[in-house]
């Protein structure tokens, strides 16, 4: 019996239990917990969403902070914090209210000097808060509620910036805590969102509370994604971290959680036979697997052996090893960005589409001139996506005749040695493996992967002066058509430089008990609205 | 005797020192970076650098150690570098769960093993002997997290007598503490039981053969009085020896066991440290573990002593 057969045997019998099959529990099952116990995809190790930008660490703070926007399901920035705000004719000079009433967990009001202090910090770490702040002349509190920022151009995206879900979101704190240096780990956890922080109970690796915040006051407006009320119908969160996939799906169905962020898809098949439990995509905007090639050493300094790579790939090879069978669950994607978003394109993609071409991609390794360098394959065993794909990866290499020096490790040592400029034989690498969520992928603001800035490229360090002419385009649109175009070229300039390889689309689900209410589809997990009975 | 107390605590110093050493060089050269790790999948590689600055991680090998070997002689084991949390407070916060799981497989085991490995020397040869023994095989064969699934199947999914996984505090009352603990103590207790009851087995079967042990029976001793008031006693010795050993064991398969019944202890600390290479808290339980693991190994000692009269240091 295989490890799947195991987990699936394992966690079999507990959709048997929770169906009323077996016998009623007898000991273990109390009273039930009036918290909301949510099992989350990763521990939350650090707690700090500017100095740390980890997807786990982005969910536990949006509980916590507030930001002064916030994107809606459509991915459009709406009003959160503010009250409102007004932009010059020129775009030049932008001038926002705060919300009347705003207060920190501590009690003090939420000032503009908040807000300036933690906009400088947040600036410091994310890309769009470095381009705003290279064009920033003015940015002061005016009053209590009021802050002005003046910029030597215009940035249309200023708003879709301060509210985007990416991290690090431009999360709003304390003053005395945001001026603490942006590559230091803050040490207090006060913000003005709807939960506070239970920081005495926090056991990193095992459990994080919060409580609900009674002075927060939400917008009258429904709540969508990170915009409109976020009225909190629990008054206890806790987190648990129950890093093994069988004991998570067993804790489900045995009532000891409520909810699970990401159950593997080995367990789903058990999940949805209990009656006892909902299943879910999790995140319609889905995720990109993706892998990277150096772009500094051979082989893959030479374009033709990245097209050789690319034209022969399949992505259902991938999205088959990475997410089973189920074909409702991912589709291959000639695109680098996220499907059934406003600026999706497959401009370019053709040649991730139809039948492969080995023997063409044979025919172009030759002429290219490869001569059996070997490609040093990084794969992470710890991380079964990246194993997966990494496995697919190797096959299609030895098939086109390269000579593939794979080394299995785990993603910490992957998470340095990718880092790392020197040749594959001294330390450094030729390829790994990774995944993007597609939230991250909607359009290039936050999309570091698909630059080409060269040496301050993402790690491969694409140089792309076509990609970047693009991304420069898009910042400079001012209406979703020129977006559209500008995105469409991109995603072609990206494909014909293979920036990196987009080895398939694939969603995730969730699950959670039957009695849990209000769990709604997103690029992360939304508790405002959800209910326990 | 209390001379060679204190001989063998002064001698756990350099011995800590050594351990302290080795495992500082051994996290030095392994590959890893806890800065890429927080800094996240999205961060740039200028980000990560910064980081890894700020945690002082391009410094040379011996301006880190030096500072950490100063700071440990002052008892303070450091800051974790991802939670920002002293090591010493994580390691209490962990203590609990670990040392009631391997109390309580302690207690299970030995409670169990050695009469089991009395009554199989006792009926040694016969199919009592053979089915105990393969049940020690058995035990000693399947992994923990194999032995830990099943009960989990059987006593949590199926009957519902034991909840799947977590962790109680002693606190909160002496049942929830142990509902928690007992699927875990008996999947980590399995590995245990076999080794003490073989190691009983045998080292019975040597002591009943001696001529005091027939002098017993001649005098018209009843059998449990032979097995567990004279046998028992004079086979102890190997036995306590290898209690101690197990705790070793013990320790690595509580790394194991938490991790599958999601128990909160320093095994399931130790993982989570070793997987984002937080250096400060791989070394403060390491020390941690050789330290218990020297001090168990002078219990042993004693123990001897008072086992058998005739050991003397």
């Amino acid at each position: 019996m295989d490890r799947r057969s195991f987990l699936k045997a394992f966690a079999g019998a507990g959709s048997l239990a929770a169906s009323g099959a077996l016998p009623a529990p007898a000991l273990s099952q109390g009273a039930a917990a009036k918290a909301l116990r949510f099992v989350p995809q990763a521990n939350l190790a650090n707690f700090d969403p500017i100095w740390g930008t980890q997807y786990v660490v982005r969910n536990a703070s949006q509980l916590v902070w507030d930001t002064l926007y916030g994107v809606d399901d459509k991915l459009e920035p709406q009003r959160q914090m503010v009250e409102g705000e007004e932009v010059s004719s020129d775009g030049l000079t932008w001038t926002f209210k705060l919300r009347s009433g705003l207060k920190f967990h501590d009690g003090e009001p939420v000032l503009a000097k908040d807000v300036v202090a933690s906009l400088a910090r947040w600036m410091a770490r994310d890309s769009m808060g470095l381009m705003i702040k290279a064009l920033q002349k003015e940015f002061t509190a005016v009053d209590d509620r009021t802050i002005k920022l003046v910029l030597s151009a215009p940035y249309p995206k200023l708003l879709l910036a301060l509210g985007k879900n990416n991290t690090p979101m431009a999360f709003i704190m304390p003053e005395r805590i945001a001026k603490t240096d942006p590559f230091q780990q803050i040490t207090e956890y006060v913000g003005s969102g709807p939960m506070k922080f239970a920081r005495s109970e926090w056991v990193p690796g095992a459990k994080a509370v919060f409580e609900k915040f009674a002075d927060y006051q939400p917008r009258n407006e429904p709540h969508s994604w990170l915009a409109g009320g976020k009225k909190m119908l629990i008054d206890r969160i806790e987190w648990i971290i129950l890093p093994d996939p069988a004991t998570a799906a067993a804790a489900l169905q045995n009532g000891e959680v409520d909810w699970w962020e990401t159950p593997i898809p080995d367990l789903v098949p058990v999940l949805k036979k209990n009656k006892s439990i909902q299943v879910d995509i999790a995140d319609p905007l889905g995720n990109i697997g993706s892998f990277r090639m150096n772009h500094l050493h051979p082989p893959f300094n030479n374009v033709k052996i990245r097209r050789a790579v690319q034209m022969a790939l399949s992505q259902e090879d991938y999205m088959r090893a990475v997410v089973g069978d189920d074909t409702n669950l991912w589709k291959p994607i000639p695109s680098f960005f996220t499907p059934g978003t406003p600026l999706y394109t497959e401009e370019g993609g053709d040649v991730l589409k139809g039948k492969r071409d080995i023997d063409g991609a044979k025919k172009l390794l030759a002429e290219a001139g490869y001569a059996g360098q070997p490609v040093t394959c990084l794969v992470a065993q710890d991380q079964a996506p990246l194993k997966a794909m990494g496995e697919v990866t190797a096959d299609l290499l030895k098939k086109l005749g390269m000579t593939v020096d794979f080394v299995a490790t785990d993603w910490g040592t992957v998470g340095q040695r990718r880092a790392s400029k020197s040749p594959p034989g001294q330390g450094g690498w030729g390829m790994f493996h990774t995944w993007h969520a597609g939230a991250d992928c909607v359009n290039p603001a936050s999309y570091i992967a698909v630059r080409g800035t060269g040496d301050k490229a993402w790690f491969g360090w694409p140089d792309s002066p076509a990609v970047e002419k693009e991304v420069a385009a898009w910042f400079a649109a001012k209406e979703l058509g020129e977006e559209k175009a500008a995105v469409a070229r991109l995603n072609k300039a990206a494909m014909e430089d293979v920036i990196y390889v987009p080895t398939g689309f694939y969603y995730g689900y969730q699950a959670w008990r039957s009695n849990v209410s209000g769990i709604i589809k997103g690029p992360l997990p939304f508790f405002w609205g959800v209910a326990k009975a | 005797m209390l001379a060679h107390i204190f001989r063998r605590i002064v001698a756990t110093i350099p011995v800590m020192a050594i351990v302290a050493l080795f495992v500082f060089s051994l996290l030095y050269i392994a590959p890893g970076d806890p800065a890429a790790v927080i800094a996240g999948e999205q961060a740039s590689p200028e980000d990560v650098e910064k980081i890894r600055k700020g945690l002082g991680l391009d410094r040379p090998f011996v301006s880190r150690f030096g500072e950490w070997s100063w700071h440990i002689l002052q008892a303070d084991l450091g800051t974790s570098m991802f939670t920002g949390l002293p090591v010493t407070q994580l390691i209490v916060q962990r203590l609990e769960p670990t040392l009631s799981l391997m109390v309580v497989t302690l207690i299970l085991s030995i409670t169990i093993a050695v009469p089991m490995g009395v009554i199989a020397a006792w009926k040694a040869g016969t199919w009592v002997d053979r089915g105990l023994m393969a049940f020690a095989v058995l035990g000693f064969s399947v992994p923990v997290f194999v032995v830990g699934y099943v009960l989990a199947y059987v006593f949590a999914l199926e009957l519902d007598w034991f909840p799947v996984q977590g962790y109680t505090p002693l606190s909160a009352g002496f049942w929830p503490w142990l509902e928690n603990l007992v699927l875990p103590a008996i999947a980590l207790g399995c590995v245990y039981i076999a080794l003490i009851a073989r190691i009983t087995r045998a080292s019975m079967l040597e002591v009943l053969q001696q001529d005091y042990i027939r002098t017993a029976r001649s005098k018209g001793m009843g059998q449990s009085g032979i097995l567990f008031v004279h046998a028992l006693k004079n086979a102890a010795v190997p036995i306590v020896t290898v209690i101690g050993i197990g705790v070793a064991l013990l320790i690595g398969g509580a790394v194991v066991t938490e991790s599958v019944f999601a128990i909160p202890g320093l095994g399931r600390l130790t993982i989570d440290a070793i997987v984002r290479r937080d250096y400060p808290v791989i070394q403060g339980i390491v020390l941690l573990f050789s330290l218990v693991y020297v001090l168990v190994n002078l219990a042993v000692d004693v123990i001897y002593t008072l086992l058998d009269p005739r050991i003397r240091y």
